[in-house]
């Protein structure tokens, strides 16, 4: 079970979270103009990270809100918890590795 | 809004005023049901002074703006949701919020919604409420991190709620929970407190 630090509410379980995959992807913005393959890119192709990836979460059973999280998904160690909209912080990875 | 005459509580079937007690005795949990309340859903954004003082003047308190915090107003709680999205909570006989807070508001970008016939309230109290609500939640119920006058959203028995812990000694929560699982969660709730005797007040 992971705790997560919610940016607006605190420490919560796991459970009252839900996944949002990789964060920090832009929607095309002349979409109406894009191939399928150029779609399928932008819809499918996400990265498969193994270390530190950056994902979003929302807080479902709390304040509703979305955030993003920096995890190592060999450990599983929540790294960082930062505002949607903004930058990730610098994480320093030789400690996490 | 519903006419009143047609209102009926979503536990109305499990006929709470008949098991009503006036004496708690030793009953370790105390429960009973506050149905019909008023409840507004309040947006807007705390950085502006403007939405602020509007809110003030027609709420009779300031909107809390620590996370999980409560505050009461002129007849009326205030619970913190989110960062820019409040509960404003009043019983039935008082007169209508969300059309004074939405003149108040006007012209601000903020949401005025009325939310109070989606749900109802569960109060759970005495010495082993927390004991109880511990069995079905994840939040940490001690006075340290979940003091009184302080509320949160979780999940208590899988049903998504808003906890309101009000002020005084005993233990003391407010539950509201949608109509929809408003049975299932009070069964739920006296099946977990069982153990421990309890009471059911009007």
């Amino acid at each position: 079970m992971l705790e997560i630090n919610c940016p607006y509410c605190g420490p919560r379980f796991e459970t009252e979270f839900s996944y949002g995959g990789e964060a920090h992807i832009e929607r095309p913005k002349d979409s109406e103009n894009l191939s399928d393959e150029e779609w399928g890119e932008y819809v499918f192709m996400n990265s498969n990270t193994k270390g530190v990836f950056l994902e979003r979460w929302v807080h479902t059973s709390g304040c509703r809100r979305w955030f993003n999280v920096a995890r190592d998904t060999v450990s599983y160690k929540i790294l960082a918890v930062y505002e949607t909209g903004t930058e990730p912080p610098e994480l320093d990875l030789r400690k996490d590795v | 809004m519903v006419e009143a005459y047609l209102r009926q509580s979503p536990l109305s079937q499990l006929a709470l005023p008949s098991r009503a007690v006036s004496e708690a005795g030793d009953a370790g949990v105390v429960m009973s049901e506050r149905p019909f309340r008023r409840i507004v859903n309040l947006r807007g954004d705390p950085k502006s002074d403007a939405f602020l003082s509007a809110a003030k003047s027609t709420l009779g308190a300031d909107l809390p703006l620590a996370p999980n915090s409560a505050a009461a107003g002129k007849d009326t709680s205030l619970l913190w949701l989110g960062p820019d999205e409040w509960w404003a909570i009043s019983e039935d006989n008082t007169p209508p919020l969300a059309d004074k807070l939405r003149d108040a508001l006007s012209g601000q970008h903020t949401s005025v919604t009325d939310a109070g016939e989606g749900y109802t309230c569960i109060a759970v109290s005495g010495p082993k409420a927390i004991d109880t609500l511990a069995k079905g939640c994840t939040l940490d119920f001690h006075d340290s991190v979940f003091a009184p006058g302080s509320c949160a959203q979780s999940d208590m028995a899988k049903a998504a709620v808003v906890f309101h812990r009000l002020e005084g000694e005993t233990p003391s929560f407010e539950i509201y929970v949608r109509s929809s699982f408003a049975e299932y969660l009070w069964r739920w709730i006296e099946d977990a407190a069982g153990e421990y005797g309890i009471a059911v007040t009007g």
